[in-house]
């Protein structure tokens, strides 16, 4: 694995010049990987983590299961790529099983959601149905464990 | 009236000190937001499959004692592990006993060896239970000095030097708390054949080999003559994360084992099985989080050393453990007044050299087992306290 691909996958928050101390890099080099990894699609982004039950505008999200028609040239692709588009969509992936896409939608209140997922989803054609799974706690979010409950000082400040 | 009660207390008991790490401890707890740098142990948590073993002990009611000598199946774990890493075989049947730590481990091996008077050369400076742990099993402790010149690497030249005739037992902790100082294969080697020559027991103290950063980790028992004269220990704390467990073990040949099992066995009698258990699956499944978490400490080390030497306190770079030694003397202060003081004027704790025996004055030991972005922090803070002392 590139040596700064594995540096941020295990998830300490550094900016490019701890990324160049720890990794005996230049600052330039860490940018231009960073960039060589964005161009070739590997990297995509930078988002922090929410937890999702603190904050209201981000209070409803949904797992829908869809049923597509696959097309002759290009299967599922080019429906799964359409309905990825909408900014509702957070992420969409194509399954093996029960139904084709999951497909995870996130609203500032549940009809909005509702609305999305009768309105603009299941009316594209060549969508044949839709289940929909309102989330309705956060556990775990991107890796990170919520609502642990909070420890009083864990460690001694000196210690042998 | 303190005076009398005084009468009651055994003179050995009396004369032992109290540890430097202590009565910093003491001074540190009165502070509010201090960046520590003096913890001798992982900021990681035990990794979860571990914790899941010991629920999952717990919830087959698993909570009675244990055969003295620990579970078969953690001393088989113990005995193939440390086979495959550290290239000594032992029977897990009579050569291997589980203990409440290493600390425990130590204790029971000096007390089940040491007549009163035996004279015991340790390495300094060194973890600071070692010259108390002697003198509490009536041994009379004979410190080897190691330098920062050779970063702090054990010399056979040194041991030779500090022997003198009584000198039973040769007591190694390498890779070396609070120096991280290892020694090299043809220094050890040249060791383990004065061992030989001289008749002594070596007990080594291998807590630390996980954090082996560069070059390998060599035990002192793979040498010729060495098997029968080793006393081989190690435990979960470091590599694990797993400190408060208190989980250690001995691995030695069968009738020092035994020797060691009769004292453990009137004092501690066993360790708690829930630990054991979770031992067992340290052992079977741990070696990704145990690489995890050694590549997290070496990075800090870069930084912390870099660091210090840019500060201006000289700071060997250490091959293994999470601690870094740093001297301070460009200071102008001793060890332990630069300790109290940074720690006064900038809020970062470092324990003073001096707590880890003589040869201790004038540095500091940090440890690195805490967040990256802490340790760019108290860098910072530690140079402001220097400048200022300049």
């Amino acid at each position: 694995m590139n040596k700064v691909l594995k540096l941020l996958s295990e998830g300490e928050r550094l900016n490019e010049r701890q990324m160049a101390e720890i990794l005996g890099m230049s600052v330039e080099e860490i940018e231009a990987q960073l960039k060589a990894l964005k161009d070739a699609g590997i990297l995509l982004g930078w988002i922090p983590v929410f937890n999702p039950d603190k904050d209201d505008s981000l209070a409803v999200r949904a797992a829908i299961e869809v049923k597509i028609t696959p097309e002759r040239d290009g299967g599922f692709n080019r429906l799964a790529q359409r309905i990825s588009r909408f900014d509702e969509v957070e992420s969409c992936y194509l399954m093996s099983g029960g139904y084709d896409l999951h497909v995870v939608v996130k609203g500032s209140s549940l009809h909005k959601v509702a609305s999305f997922v009768s309105e603009r989803l299941s009316t594209i054609e060549g969508v044949l149905s839709t289940a929909t799974h309102f989330m309705l706690r956060a556990y775990k979010e991107q890796g990170y464990l919520i609502e642990q409950p909070a420890e009083d000082k864990a460690r001694l400040d000196v210690t042998p | 009236m303190s005076e009398d009660q005084n009468r009651f207390i055994a003179d050995h008991v009396i004369g032992l000190p109290r540890s430097g790490i202590r009565d910093f401890f003491e001074l540190v707890a009165a502070m509010k937001d201090v960046i520590s740098l003096g913890i001798g142990e992982p900021d990681f948590t035990t990794p979860w499959h571990i914790r899941e073993a010991a629920i999952y002990a717990l919830e087959k009611g698993r909570t009675h004692y244990t055969s003295n000598l620990g579970l078969i199946e953690l001393r088989r774990e113990i005995a193939n592990y440390v086979g495959r890493n550290f290239g000594l075989e032992y029977n897990p049947h009579n050569e291997v006993l589980v203990t409440v730590g290493v600390s425990e481990a130590m204790d029971i091996a000096l007390r089940a060896v040491l007549n009163p008077g035996d004279k015991v050369l340790y390495q300094d400076p060194c973890f600071v239970s070692y010259h108390p742990t002697v003198m509490l099993a009536h041994g009379v402790g004979i410190a080897i000095k190691t330098e920062a010149a050779s970063g702090f690497t054990l010399k056979a030249e040194e041991v030779k030097r500090s022997w003198e005739p009584g000198c039973k037992v040769l007591m190694i902790n390498l890779p070396c708390n609070p120096t991280g100082g290892v020694a090299e294969r043809k220094e050890l080697e040249e060791i383990a054949k004065f061992a030989v020559e001289k008749d002594m027991l070596v007990i080594s103290d291998e807590i630390y080999a996980e954090m082996t950063y560069e070059g390998e980790h060599v035990s002192i028992g793979i040498f010729p003559g060495m098997r029968e004269r080793t006393i081989f220990l190690h435990g979960f704390s470091k590599g694990w994360a797993m400190t408060g467990w208190r989980l250690g073990y001995a691995c030695a040949p069968a009738p020092l084992t035994e020797a060691m099992m009769k004292v453990h066995q009137y004092s501690m009698m066993c360790a708690s099985i829930v630990a054991q258990d979770a031992g067992v699956e340290a052992l079977r499944n741990g070696d990704e989080a145990v690489k995890k978490m050694r590549q997290a400490y070496q990075r800090r080390r870069d930084l912390v050393v870099r660091r210090f030497n840019e500060i201006g306190l000289t700071c060997h770079k250490p091959n293994a453990t999470f601690y870094a030694f740093p001297n301070i003397t460009s200071t102008g202060l001793d060890s332990k007044t630069f300790a109290k003081r940074l720690l006064e004027e900038e809020r970062v704790a470092m324990v003073p050299g001096t707590a880890f025996g003589q040869y201790g004055e004038g540095f500091v030991r940090c440890s690195f087992a805490t967040g990256y972005d802490q340790i760019v922090e108290a860098c910072n803070r530690i140079e402001r306290f220097v400048n200022n002392c300049k």
